[in-house]
C-alpha cells in the first residue's frame, strides 16, 4: 500500500509540475487549477503546522503539565489573545498594544546585533593591510575591496554635490555598483536555472525512471 | 519613426532553457569541476574537526529550494559521518525538520551503523530566529528539553556534556532566507566566537558573501549549487549537484547566447536609426 502511495505522489507532482509549467505557453486552466490547490494546500498546512508545531508544545503542553512551574507562559498566551481581537472591529484597538512590544523588542534586540555584525565588524573587516598576503591576486583583490567601499560610500554621500573630483570618485563608486548587481543577477540565474534542474531531475529520474544521480 | 527592434517570442527562449538543461541531465558531459576558495574553507572546516566531537547543523529551508540546499546537505553530512563527527540537528524553518529527515533516509544506506541519539539526533523546529539562537548559547537544553520524538535529551548519549554553544566545534546553516545564516553569525560568530560556516542559495549569496571576511564571521559559504557539485568533488561523492552543473552551464551559455543577440540588435536598431537621422 505504501508502494502505491508513493506512485501516487510521484504522478500527482509530475503532473501538477506540468499544470504550472504550461504557464510558460500562456495562462490556462490546469495552471489555474494548480495554483489554486497549492495556496488552498498551503494555507492549511501552515495553519495544523502552526497549531501542533508552535502553540501545542511551546504553549498548550507546558501549561496544562505543569502550571505552577510555567505561569509566566500566560503573558505571551494573553497578548495572543489581545493580538486576536483584530478580527473583532469593536475591540481591535487591544492589538496594538501586544504589537508595540513584539516591534519594541525587536527593535532592540535587532539594532544592537545589526550594528556589531553589520556595521562594526564589516567596517573592520574592510581595515585591512592590503600587502599582508604574498600573493598579489590578493593584494589586488584587498586593493579592490578597499577602494570599492570607499567609492560606493562616496556615492550614496549626498550632503556634498557630486561635482569635481567628489562627483568623480561617486562615479567610480557607481561603476563598482553596477559589478556587484551584474554579479548579483549571475547568481539569480543560476539559482532560478537551478530549480528547474530540480523539476527536470525529478520528472527524469523519480517518474521515468530515465537517470539515476 | 524610429525602427522597432525584432523580438523573439520569449516562449523560444523557455524551450531552448528546457532542452539545454533536460540533454544534459541524460546524456553526462561531465564538465570539469574546479574548487573555490570558499568552498575549501568549509571543507578544511570539517576536515580539521576531531573525531568524536559534536557539531550543529542547522535546516533553514523547505522544499522550495532542495535542488540548491539538499545536495549541500547531503555531501556536508557525509563529510561529518565519514570523519566520526556527531551531529545535531535543528531548524529554524518548519519544514526543515523533514528535510533533515529525507538526509537522514538517504545516508542510511551508505552509513548504515549511525545510530540515533548516539551519531546524530534532530531537536526538531524552534520559532523564533535570532531571539531562539542567542537563547540556545546560553543554555540548549532549555530551548530544546526534548528532541521532535519527544525524548527527553538528557536520555540521549550524543547530548552528554552539551550545554551550549561553547560545546560545539561549530554551527552550519543550510539557509534559504531569514532566518537562517545572517542570524547564525550575528549571535554564534559576533556573540559566542564559534567558527560558523554555512550553505545558501544562490539568490541570497550575494547577501551573504561579505560575511566570509577577515574578521572571519563566516568561514567559507556554499553559494548555490555550483559549491554543491564543488563540494561533493572534494570528498569524492559525486551526486544531484555534479549531474545538475552540466545542465547549469548549457542553460547559462543558452542564456549568454540570448543576452549576446539581443544586445547586437539592439546595437544595430540604433545605428540603423542614426543612420536614417531619427
Amino acid at each position: 500500500m505504501l508502494g502505491f502511495f508513493n506512485i501516487l505522489g510521484i504522478w500527482l507532482g509530475a503532473l501538477f509540475t506540468f499544470a504550472i509549467f504550461s504557464f510558460l505557453y500562456k495562462d490556462n486552466p490546469f495552471y489555474k487549477t494548480a495554483e489554486h490547490i497549492f495556496v488552498g494546500l498551503s494555507a492549511g498546512y501552515w495553519f495544523i503546522y502552526t497549531i501542533y508545531s508552535i502553540l501545542i508544545p511551546n504553549l498548550y503542553n507546558p501549561l496544562t503539565s505543569n502550571i505552577s512551574k510555567n505561569w509566566i507562559l500566560l503573558i505571551p498566551a494573553i497578548l495572543g489573545i489581545m493580538m486576536l481581537l483584530r478580527l473583532i472591529p469593536k475591540f481591535d484597538w487591544i492589538s496594538r498594544y501586544p504589537i508595540a512590544l513584539i516591534i519594541g523588542t525587536t527593535s532592540g534586540v535587532f539594532l544592537l546585533r545589526y550594528l556589531k555584525s553589520d556595521v562594526i565588524n564589516q567596517l573592520t573587516a574592510t581595515l585591512i593591510n592590503p600587502f599582508s598576503s604574498g600573493d598579489w591576486v590578493e593584494v589586488v583583490g584587498k586593493f579592490m575591496l578597499i577602494f570599492g567601499t570607499l567609492t560606493g560610500v562616496i556615492y550614496f554621500y549626498f550632503s556634498k554635490k557630486h561635482t569635481g573630483t567628489f562627483g568623480a570618485t561617486a562615479k567610480i563608486g557607481i561603476y563598482f555598483l553596477m559589478i556587484s548587481f551584474g554579479a548579483a543577477f549571475g547568481y539569480t540565474a543560476m539559482a532560478r536555472i537551478s530549480l528547474l534542474i530540480g523539476r527536470l531531475q525529478f520528472l527524469l529520474g523519480d517518474w521515468l525512471g530515465l537517470i539515476s544521480p | 519613426m524610429a525602427k522597432e527592434r525584432k523580438k523573439i517570442d520569449r516562449r523560444w527562449v523557455f524551450l531552448l532553457i528546457f532542452i539545454g538543461v533536460a540533454i544534459p541531465l541524460i546524456v553526462k558531459i561531465g564538465l570539469p569541476v574546479e574548487t573555490s576558495k570558499n568552498v575549501e574553507m568549509v571543507y578544511n572546516l570539517v576536515e580539521n574537526t576531531p573525531e568524536e566531537s559534536t557539531v550543529l547543523i542547522s535546516f533553514d529551508y523547505d522544499p522550495a529550494s532542495m535542488p540548491e540546499l539538499h545536495p549541500m546537505g547531503k555531501a556536508i553530512l557525509k563529510h561529518c559521518f565519514r570523519k566520526n563527527i556527531n551531529v545535531i540537528f535543528t531548524a529554524m524553518w518548519p519544514m526543515g525538520v523533514q528535510m533533515a529527515e529525507d538526509l537522514i533516509d538517504q545516508l542510511q544506506v551508505e552509513f548504515p551503523q549511525i545510530k540515533y541519539g548516539e551519531d546524530y539526533v534532530n531537536l526538531g523546529f524552534k520559532a523564533g530566529g535570532m531571539v531562539t539562537i542567542q537563547s540556545m548559547g546560553k543554555d540548549l537544553t532549555k530551548i530544546f528539553p526534548e528532541d521532535m520524538y519527544g525524548t527527553p535529551i538528557d536520555e540521549l548519549p550524543i547530548m552528554d556534556g552539551i550545554k551550549n554553544f561553547n560545546n560545539i566545534m561549530f554551527v552550519f546553516s543550510l539557509s534559504a532566507g531569514s532566518p537562517g545564516i545572517k542570524e547564525w553569525v550575528q549571535i554564534v560568530h559576533d556573540k559566542f566566537n564559534k567558527p560558523t560556516s554555512g550553505g545558501c542559495t544562490g539568490v541570497s549569496a550575494p547577501a551573504i558573501l561579505p560575511y566570509v571576511n577577515e574578521q572571519q564571521q563566516l568561514t567559507g559559504l556554499l553559494a548555490g549549487m555550483k559549491a554543491a557539485a564543488e563540494y561533493e568533488y572534494m570528498i569524492g561523492a559525486p551526486s544531484t549537484a555534479t549531474s545538475g552543473m552540466d545542465a547549469q552551464s548549457i542553460a547559462h551559455f543558452i542564456i549568454i547566447i540570448f543576452i549576446a543577440i539581443g544586445n547586437i540588435n539592439y546595437w544595430r536598431a540604433k545605428k540603423s536609426n542614426e543612420k536614417d537621422g531619427l
